[in-house]
């Protein structure tokens, strides 16, 4: 069953039109990963699903539910979520306080609590510094608490900005690792993702932006071995090699 | 306790009222430099109502408080829509604004200035500044504490996570024209007379001062801040002419050296964490 249906999204700054006819499909336990240049509009595709930035046309259906015209707050109780490129915790706060934030619309306490404590178990090293300004934490653990602040608003559907980028390659094994486990729980995930190769081996489907459009959707391992992959992040004729 | 020592405690207590006024805004990121408007709208709404209308100080006061909050709601939405230095300026002009429109209102005296007949006693004016900071205690312990530190921190990421950005800024903002009317109507009741000047630029920019450097990242900030602007100088006036010369240059000094503000979160910490430790 399709969790989340994009159809024919557009989105405009100014006149600058940053997606233009973007659909894409989740289905309820899927990974899905959408990749493309910067700039070719992915962090605005995750907005735009969130409510975040609006939309020109098209619409978003979540669960079932025409969301198009809801505010991010609304699409969050439903269980939208997104982690937003280059984590932005907030430093001023302590690691538990960034915890609360993302279950600020939660009033079953006891709840909270309660999943809280699994994050904690699950992330040990956030347990340790639970108290402390998140600004002390390594730009990993800030990844684990962007997460885990996500998940603290009971997410159907998490979407991922980036959260590879910056991170030493143990941490990126480890991300990619949770990833699969939390969608193994159930969760379904729309990840953007700069490291294509690991994106497209956790994914069950993938979609290829470029300049605002679709230009490829399907399979991620036909997606993998595809040439114009390639092109659509390097430009045209990349995989040849440049003469000297 | 002597008529001085009086009159020092009551300046102090509504120089703290008036640092909580500028402080609830500026905790989600707002200069609002035209607190002494908001405060001036208090005074003369509370002197209006005793005066004119026979109420009794209480209702006067909250009244002025409501006044002046309804202002910065209304005044607050499309001033919000400025951001930093361009909301310090929208700001600004606002409380000048208001000032010059009492200087104008011969309904209540103009620019000869409104006697006030009703007397609020010391103790009033000490009540209520404890009031104030008992409020933002308990307000400091509530979820809209970490709105405020999300909004400031980083907008962006607090509309990600669905909070309302623009109502945390327009209930900080209306709330601290609140706590800024309030306080305008006691200082009119116990000063018995209010004239427009006095609300001028120069009290939005020392109240700015006091909370900028108690610092603004715990709720302590406006406290010490209010408290070290307020009794400093007094301390100071065995040097005379030359006190608030010695005073700026300790200020300059401290702004250099510690630009966050006298009392900062990491402080609090450490201090909790040595009293856990002990």
């Amino acid at each position: 069953m399709a969790l989340l249906e994009v159809s024919g999204l557009s989105v405009s700054y100014g006149r600058v039109a940053a997606l233009n006819d973007v659909s894409l499909t989740v289905r309820e336990g899927e990974i899905v990963t959408v990749l493309g240049a910067n700039g070719a509009g992915k962090s605005t595709l995750l907005r735009a699903i969130l409510g975040a930035v609006p939309a020109k046309a098209g619409g978003v259906t979540f669960a079932g539910e025409d969301v198009s015209r809801e505010p991010p707050h609304a699409r969050i109780a439903r269980g939208l979520c997104l982690v937003p490129e280059g984590r932005r915790i907030l430093i001023s706060l302590s690691v538990e306080e960034n915890l609360l934030l993302g279950a600020h619309m939660r009033r079953d306490t006891e709840a909270v609590r309660r999943e809280m404590d699994a994050i904690y178990g699950r992330f040990p090293n956030l347990a340790e510094r639970r108290k402390m300004l998140a600004s002390c934490l390594s730009g990993g653990e800030q990844q684990m608490l962007a997460i885990g602040r996500a998940m603290m608003a009971r997410p159907r559907l998490m979407m991922l900005d980036e959260p590879s980028l910056g991170l030493s390659p143990l941490f990126v094994s480890k991300l990619f690792a949770l990833i699969r486990e939390l969608n193994a729980e159930g969760l379904s995930v729309l990840l953007v993702e700069q490291n294509t190769t690991k994106a497209l081996a956790v994914a069950h489907g993938a979609t290829v932006l470029e300049l605002g459009r679709v230009i490829m959707a399907g399979d991620p391992k036909a997606l993998a071995a595809d040439p114009r992959l390639q092109e659509a992040y390097l430009g045209e004729g990349a995989a040849a090699p440049a003469p000297y | 306790m002597s008529g001085y020592l009086t009159g020092v405690l009551v300046v102090l207590a509504f120089n703290v009222i008036a640092a909580y006024a500028v402080y609830l805004p500026l905790a989600a990121g707002q200069l609002n430099l035209g607190i002494a408007g908001f405060m001036a709208i208090g005074a003369y709404t509370a002197a209006y109502l005793t005066n004119e209308m026979g109420w009794t100080i209480l209702p006067a006061v909250v009244a002025g408080g409501a006044a002046a909050g309804l202002v910065g709601l209304v005044v607050g939405l499309p001033v919000l829509r400025t951001h930093g230095i361009y909301l310090a300026m929208a700001t600004f002009a606002l409380g000048q604004v208001i000032s010059a429109i009492f200087l104008n209102l011969d309904v209540v005296g103009g620019a000869a200035g409104y006697p006030v007949t009703e007397y609020a006693p010391p103790a009033a004016v000490f009540g209520l500044a404890i009031g104030v900071v008992l409020f933002m205690l308990l307000l400091s312990s509530t979820r809209f504490a970490l709105y405020l530190a999300a909004v400031k921190g980083d907008p962006t990421v607090a509309d990600l996570l669905g909070i309302s950005v623009r109502g945390i800024q327009a209930a900080a903002f209306t709330l601290g024209a609140i706590v800024a009317g309030v306080g305008g109507g006691l200082y009119a009741h116990h000063f018995s007379f209010i004239e427009a000047q006095h609300f001028s630029v120069l009290l939005s920019v020392f109240t700015v001062l006091y909370v900028l450097f108690g610092g603004t990242q715990t709720v302590w900030g406006p406290l010490v801040g209010a408290g070290f602007f307020t009794l400093v100088p007094e301390l100071l006036r065995a040097g005379d002419q030359y006190r608030y010369a010695i005073f700026a240059f300790v200020l300059i000094l401290f702004m250099a050296i510690r630009p966050q503000g006298l009392v900062t979160t990491a402080m609090l910490r450490l201090r909790r964490r040595a009293g856990s430790a002990a």
